[in-house]
């Protein structure tokens, strides 16, 4: 094992990508992830890799698509703005069944918004990718650690099940240092990928890498046959961190840097005697139905907690169907909730639902 | 008995969905022949842009993918960068390169990608069924510019290889056009040179080919071409617009 440094999470995501076998890099400037471009830029032409400063986030997605469509692991980065222009690349690597890595080191909206942490590409990413039906794998980590450990798993997963995977992140996770250990070079998993278009070199017949299908039958087939791999994935994959749930009654749920505050207000909580816990989704798609679903059975209510005006909160409702009440309690626009603010809504939870 | 006409290559032995007389079908040939004298289909990557040509990757027996609107060559740009030993080429319609993919355009121009661009220029959206185009001549009409085209409210058309040429990082472009015999020999030069150029490792190199669209210009495929010889090729006037190795050579 490496030894144990001290490193910013967004330079922290950038190194464990390389690490992951990641050699290729698109992306265009974009505060708060910033650290990670540069990072590439000055990793990258060390390794024999590509750095490249594409004219726009449409561009780069799209180089990234090319780089997937080659069989190639690559990378691109941004934060919310940027986001929503690689929506439409996103979308036919979605159709075309492409792997990569997008990280999304989220900031304010809607429109500039501003450049402080958020949340509010919770439904953006796990809802609507892009246009049609589609989903991508959504990862959140809530420490520097676990974004190295994410990254990893991501490039994975995405080669995995062929399809894009987004790290979803938040300015404050990317801005935050904390010692990290990373993984080994050179050890990082090969996926076949038998289906890439890099030439044929006469060995076979030429592969076609689309997402075009005219017939409306035949779409009709082939988005069926994906959401069954979806399926899978969301039976196999979905991972949560369960903090002090076993034996409690009111359930705070929050991912990626809330999470962490959350945490601090559920110890608190305990501290005056109410039986709070936390259930942290790590994968945001697939959600993990089953945690909230087990938690609901004891636990008296729910109160998701996110940096938005409330989107997590309604897959935790779906997921409890109506069993339990579902508060939810949010700060936005890059305002971040206090461990004293998240105690208060337990308190307030607990003494009303007694 | 001796072969006297044969499929390149490079060309899938499929019928191809293009209307009777369009000039898609004799650029596609041109590519798959350069390809073939080449000797590179074993390494080449086309890109598929989305116009009338969209299904092109069905249509060349080398590696495809189809890429989004405009983006062609981005998604070359991620092809070539990521596997130089590739031969990468993009072939889009002039509402993809000249419009809406302006910005990819010109990025990987200056950026001097050693990438080929095939470009055919109908001076019309083909697929959606004639619209007007980037490339649509002042006064032409069109389905959406039904009184002509009014460069004081529409705009004028885009000259690709005269803005391009201006670019430092561009190794090559050369209009061509597809009207006779005499044209279509050039047009398969400079398409074989667009491509012999990345084999080199020159840099980017595009060729406009100068093309009609019968069906949404409302004229037989004879007429057509009569009607890109006299309106199209004055506004577009063939040639080679940048050379920078031949210039080099001259100096
Ligand atoms: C994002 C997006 N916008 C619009 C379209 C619809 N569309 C399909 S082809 C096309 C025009 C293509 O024209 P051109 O590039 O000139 O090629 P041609 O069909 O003439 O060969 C348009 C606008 C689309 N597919 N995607
Ligand atoms: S619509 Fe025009 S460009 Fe498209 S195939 Fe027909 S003739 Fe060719």
């Amino acid at each position: 094992m490496s030894e144990r440094v001290l490193m910013k999470g967004n330079e922290a995501l950038a190194e464990a990508a390389i690490r992951a076998g990641c050699h290729h890099f698109f992306g265009y400037p974009i505060t708060p992830q910033t650290e990670l471009a540069a990072y590439m830029a000055k990793r990258m032409p060390k390794i024999g890799g590509t750095y490249l400063q594409a004219e726009s986030e449409v561009a780069a997605i799209n180089m990234v698509q090319g780089a997937a469509a080659a069989g190639i692991r690559a990378m691109t980065s941004s934060s919310s703005p940027g986001i929503a222009l690689k929506l439409e690349g996103i979308s036919y690597m979605c159709g075309s069944d492409l792997p990569a890595v997008i990280i999304n080191v989220q900031r304010g909206g809607p429109g500039l918004g501003g450049i402080q942490p958020s949340q509010a590409d919770y439904n953006l990413a796990t809802k609507a990718p892009g246009h049609g039906d589609a989903h991508i794998l959504v990862l959140a980590p809530s420490s520097v650690q676990e974004m190295v450990d994410l990254v990893a798993k991501a490039f994975d997963l995405a080669d995995t099940y062929r399809m894009p995977a987004m790290i979803l992140a938040d300015g404050m996770l990317g801005q935050m240092m904390e010692p990290v250990v990373l993984p080994e070079e050179g050890h990082a998993r090969e996926i076949e990928k038998p289906w890439a278009a890099c030439g044929h070199h006469g060995q076979r017949k030429h592969n076609i890498v689309n997402s075009l299908y005219l017939q409306a039958s035949e779409l009709n087939e082939i988005v069926k046959k994906r959401f069954e791999r979806y399926a899978k994935i969301e039976e196999t994959e979905a991972l949560a961190e369960n903090y002090m749930t076993e034996d409690a009654e009111y359930i705070v749920t929050a991912f990626g840097a809330t999470a962490r505050i959350a945490k601090a207000a559920v110890r608190e909580a305990r501290k005056e005697g109410i039986k709070a816990g936390l259930i942290r989704p790590v994968t945001l798609w697939p959600f993990p139905k089953a945690d909230f679903v087990k938690a609901a059975e004891t636990a008296k209510a729910f109160l998701s907690v996110e940096m938005s005006m409330g989107e997590m909160v309604n897959d935790v409702r779906l997921a409890v169907e109506c069993k339990k009440p579902v508060y939810f309690y949010g700060e936005t626009g890059g305002v971040i909730p206090t461990p004293a603010q998240v105690l208060e809504q337990i308190r307030k939870i607990a003494g009303g639902a007694e | 008995m001796s072969v006297v006409f044969e499929k390149p290559k490079a060309l899938a032995d499929v019928t191809t969905h293009y209307c009777p007389g369009c000039t898609h079908g004799i650029i596609h040939r041109l590519v798959a022949e350069a390809i073939d004298e080449l000797g590179v289909e074993g390494r080449t990557v086309g890109i598929a842009s989305v116009g009338c040509s969209v299904m092109s990757y069905n249509y060349f027996n080398c590696d495809m993918i189809q890429s989004p609107h405009g983006r062609a060559p981005a998604v070359a740009t991620g092809v070539k960068r990521t596997r130089p030993d590739c031969i990468v080429f993009t072939y889009q319609g002039d509402g993809d390169l000249a419009a809406i993919g302006t910005a990819e355009t010109v990025h990987s121009a200056t950026r001097g990608e050693n990438i080929t661009v095939i470009f055919v220029n109908n001076a019309i959206y083909g697929m959606t069924g004639g619209q007007m185009a980037p490339t649509s001549l002042p006064g032409q009409v069109t389905q959406t510019t039904p009184y002509g085209r009014d460069v004081h409210y529409a705009g004028y058309p885009v000259r690709v290889c005269e803005m391009l040429s201006t670019l430092d990082g561009v190794e090559y472009c050369e209009r061509v056009t597809v009207d006779s015999v005499k044209n279509v020999m050039k047009a398969k030069k400079a398409i074989k040179k667009a491509f012999q150029n990345q084999i080199e490792g020159k840099g980017f190199s595009l060729v406009e080919v100068v093309s009609t669209c019968p069906t949404n210009w409302g004229l037989t495929p004879v007429d057509a071409l009569g009607w890109l010889r006299e309106n199209m090729l004055p506004y577009y006037p063939l040639g080679v617009y940048k050379d920078r190795s031949a210039q080099k050579e001259e100096k």
